[in-house]
C-alpha cells in the first residue's frame, strides 16, 4: 500500500485529507461542548458562533464540583458502571466460553433468544420491570440498575467473548488437559491469560454502555442520593434555570472516564473482533 | 516419577466415559446458567407481561377503564394516522442513519487499516464518539443546530446551502437530518470497528497474490475485500438496523418528535405514549408492531446471508 502511495503522491494528499476530515468530523461537537464549558455565562451568548471565545473561565468547573451534588452522582455512576461492567464479563465471559467450546442441544435456540432481546424497543419492557421492581421494594436501590443493565448487556457481551475464545486454537486447551490439567485449571492457566485483552475490552464496551444509560435510570431511581449522573444531568435541565455553562461542564467531566475506559480498550476491541470476525 | 504417572491415569480411564456424558449435556449449561437466569428474568418475562399489555387497556389516567380488550388496541393502530407517519420516519430515519453510517465507516476501516503517521493516536481519537453519553451527544448536537447560538446554521448560511441561518431543527421538511447527522457521528466508530476487525483477519498474501497477477485496487477490493467483509457487514448492519429503530434518545432530547410529527419515529411515539399519555396498554401495542417489523427484517437479512456467502 505504501509503494502505491510513494507512487502517486495525488492518493497520498488525498488519504491525509480524508483522515483530517474524520478527525474533525469526530472531535468538532466535543471541541464545541469544552467551549462552551469554559466560556464566561456572560459570553455564551453573545460569543456563540464563534471559534474561539475571547476570555476562558473555569468558574463552571469548581461550581459544578463544589456546589452541586454531581459528584455524588458521579460515584453513583461510578459504582453502577463497574458494578456492571464486572459481572457482565463475568456471566459473559462464561457464556461466551460455553457457545465458543461446546456443541449441545438448545444452543441455537439460545443464540437466537439472545439475538430477540437486542431487537425489541426497551420502552415496552420498561413499565412491567418497573411494576416487579417496586413490587420487591427495590426501587431507588443501585443494585436493581446493576441487575438490569448486566441482563442487557449479556447478550452482545456474550457474542464478544465467544469471538474471542473462537480466536484462541482449541489445542492449547486440549494439550494442557492431556497433561493432566483438569478443564479449570486449563481454562485459568492458558486461556485466561490469552482472553485478557477482551475481557478488557468487554469491560470497557459494558462500562461505557452502563455509563450513559439514561432510559431505567429515569424509571427506576427518584430519590436524589441515589441518582446516576445522566439522570442528575437531566435535572440540570430542569431544575435549574438550564444553566448552560455548568451543565455543560458537568458532562465534559461525566465524559472523562468513559473516553479514558474508551481510548485504552479499543484497540483490544478490533483485535479481538478480528480472531472470531469472519466466522460462522 | 513413572509410579506416579500411572496412578493418575488408570483410574481416570472410566471416570473420563462418564464425563463425557456430564461435558456434553451438563457443562456448558453450568456456564450458561448464570446468563440464562438473568436474561430469563430481567427480559423475558417483563417482555411476555409487555406483550399482555397490549391486549389490555392500561390508562393510569383513566385507572377503571382497565381490562383484557383483545385486538381493540391493534384496530385503533391500524386507523391511526400518526402511527403511519411514524412508521415512515423511522424507515427514513433507520435507512439513511444506517446507509451513511455504514459507508463512513467503511471509508474509516479502510483508511484505519493502511499505514500512516500517528495511527495509533488518530484510531483513539475518532472512536471517541462512541463513548460519549448519547443524552450528552445529542444536547451538543442540538446546541451545534440552534439559529442563535449554534455555529452551523451560520456556517451552512455563510456558504450558501440554507439562505439564512434558520432553525433546521424547527423546519419540518429538514428537522430529521438534525438527528440523523448525531447519529451519524455517533455511530461511525462502531462500524468502523467492526469492519477494521473483519479487514485485518483477510490473509495479505490473497492481495499479494492478486497484485501479482495484475489487479487494479479496485479490482482487488472487489474481489477480495467485499467477499471477505460481507459475513461481518451483514451482521453488523443486520444490528445497527435494528438499535437504531429502536433508538429513541436522539431524537427525543432534540426535537421532541416535532415539529408537527415530522422527526416522530415509532419508539419516540411510544415513549410519549406511555410517559406522557400514560397509556401502556397502546405503547405495547405500538412496540408490538415495530418488533414485527424488525423480526421480518432480521429473518431476511439471515436468510440472504446464508443464500449469498455459503457460495
Amino acid at each position: 500500500m505504501s509503494a502505491v502511495l510513494r507512487r502517486r503522491p495525488a492518493v497520498a494528499i488525498a488519504k491525509y485529507a480524508a483522515l483530517a476530515g474524520y478527525l474533525a468530523f469526530a472531535l468538532f461537537p466535543l471541541y464545541w461542548l469544552i467551549k462552551i464549558a469554559i466560556t464566561p455565562d456572560a459570553l455564551i451568548y453573545t460569543e456563540g458562533t464563534q471559534l474561539l471565545p475571547s476570555s476562558v473561565t473555569f468558574d463552571n468547573f469548581a461550581k459544578v464540583i463544589l456546589q452541586t451534588d454531581f459528584m455524588a452522582y458521579f460515584g453513583n455512576s461510578l459504582y453502577v458502571s463497574l458494578g456492571t461492567a464486572a459481572v457482565t464479563t463475568l456471566v459473559a465471559a462464561a457464556a461466551g466460553y460455553a457457545f465458543s467450546r461446546f456443541d449441545f442441544a438448545g444452543k441455537k435456540l439460545l443464540i437466537a433468544v439472545m439475538l430477540i432481546t437486542q431487537m425489541f424497543p426497551l420502552l415496552m419492557i420498561i413499565a412491567p420491570i418497573y411494576k416487579i421492581i417496586s413490587q420487591m421494594g427495590m426501587l431507588n436501590s443501585l443494585t436493581s440498575l446493576i441487575v438490569v443493565y448486566t441482563a442487557f448487556n449479556i447478550p452482545f457481551a456474550t457474542f464478544l467473548m465467544q469471538s474471542f475464545f473462537d480466536g484462541i486454537p482449541k489445542d492449547l486447551e486440549e494439550a494442557a488437559m492431556m497433561d493432566g490439567c483438569s478443564r479449570f485449571q486449563a481454562l485459568y492457566k492458558v486461556v485466561f491469560p490469552l482472553t485478557l485483552p477482551g475481557l478488557g475490552a468487554t469491560l470497557g464496551f459494558v462500562f461505557t454502555a452502563a455509563w450513559s444509560e439514561l432510559l431505567f435510570a429515569l424509571m427506576l431511581i427518584s430519590k436524589n442520593d441515589a441518582m446516576t449522573f445522566p439522570v442528575g444531568l437531566l435535572t440540570f435541565v430542569s431544575k435549574f434555570s438550564v444553566d448552560w455553562g455548568q451543565m455543560m461542564a458537568a458532562g465534559v467531566l461525566a465524559l472523562v472516564p468513559s473516553c479514558l475506559f474508551f481510548i485504552f480498550i479499543q484497540r483490544y476491541l478490533v483485535q479481538g473482533l478480528t480472531s472470531g470476525a469472519v466466522k460462522g | 516419577m513413572i509410579a506416579r504417572a500411572t496412578k493418575t491415569v488408570v483410574p481416570r480411564k472410566p471416570r473420563a466415559r462418564r464425563s463425557l456424558y456430564l461435558q456434553y449435556l451438563v457443562e456448558p449449561f453450568a456456564y450458561l446458567s448464570p446468563a440464562i437466569v438473568l436474561i430469563g428474568t430481567v427480559i423475558l418475562i417483563p417482555l411476555i407481561i409487555g406483550i399482555s399489555y397490549s391486549f389490555q387497556s392500561i390508562e393510569l389516567l383513566r385507572p377503571f377503564n382497565s381490562g383484557w380488550v383483545g385486538f381493540e388496541n391493534y384496530l385503533a393502530l391500524w386507523t391511526d394516522k400518526k402511527f403511519w407517519i411514524a412508521l415512515e420516519n423511522t424507515f427514513f430515519w433507520t435507512f439513511w442513519s444506517v446507509v451513511l453510517q455504514f459507508l463512513l465507516g467503511l471509508g474509516l476501516a479502510l483508511l484505519l487499516n493502511t499505514r500512516f503517521w500517528g495511527k495509533r493516536l488518530f484510531q483513539a481519537l475518532v472512536f471517541l464518539p462512541w463513548a460519549v453519553p448519547t443524552f450528552l451527544s445529542a444536547l451538543t448536537w442540538a446546541w451545534l443546530f440552534n439559529p442563535v447560538i449554534g455555529p452551523l446554521p451560520h456556517w451552512l448560511a455563510s456558504l450558501g446551502i440554507l439562505s439564512e441561518p434558520d432553525n433546521i431543527l424547527g423546519d419540518p421538511e429538514l428537522a430529521i437530518w438534525g438527528p440523523i447527522l448525531a447519529n451519524i457521528w455517533f455511530g461511525v466508530p462502531f462500524f468502523a470497528i467492526t469492519l477494521l476487525a473483519a479487514l485485518q483477519s483477510i490473509p495479505g498474501e490473497l492481495y499479494e497474490a492478486a497484485e501479482i497477477d495484475g489487479a487494479s485496487g479496485w479490482q482487488s477490493f472487489c474481489k477480495i475485500t467485499l467477499p471477505f467483509l460481507a459475513p461481518m457487514i451483514a451482521i453488523t448492519v443486520m444490528l445497527r438496523t435494528i438499535w437504531i429503530a429502536n433508538f429513541a434518545d436522539l431524537i427525543y432530547v432534540m426535537t421532541g418528535g416535532g415539529p408537527a410529527n415530522s422527526t416522530q419515529i415509532l419508539s419516540t411515539y411510544i415513549f410519549t405514549t406511555a410517559f406522557r399519555k400514560l397509556d401502556f396498554g397502546y405503547a405495547s401495542t405500538i412496540a408490538v408492531a415495530l418488533l414485527l417489523i424488525l423480526l421480518v427484517y432480521s429473518g431476511i437479512v439471515l436468510w440472504l446471508r446464508k443464500k449469498l456467502i455459503k457460495i
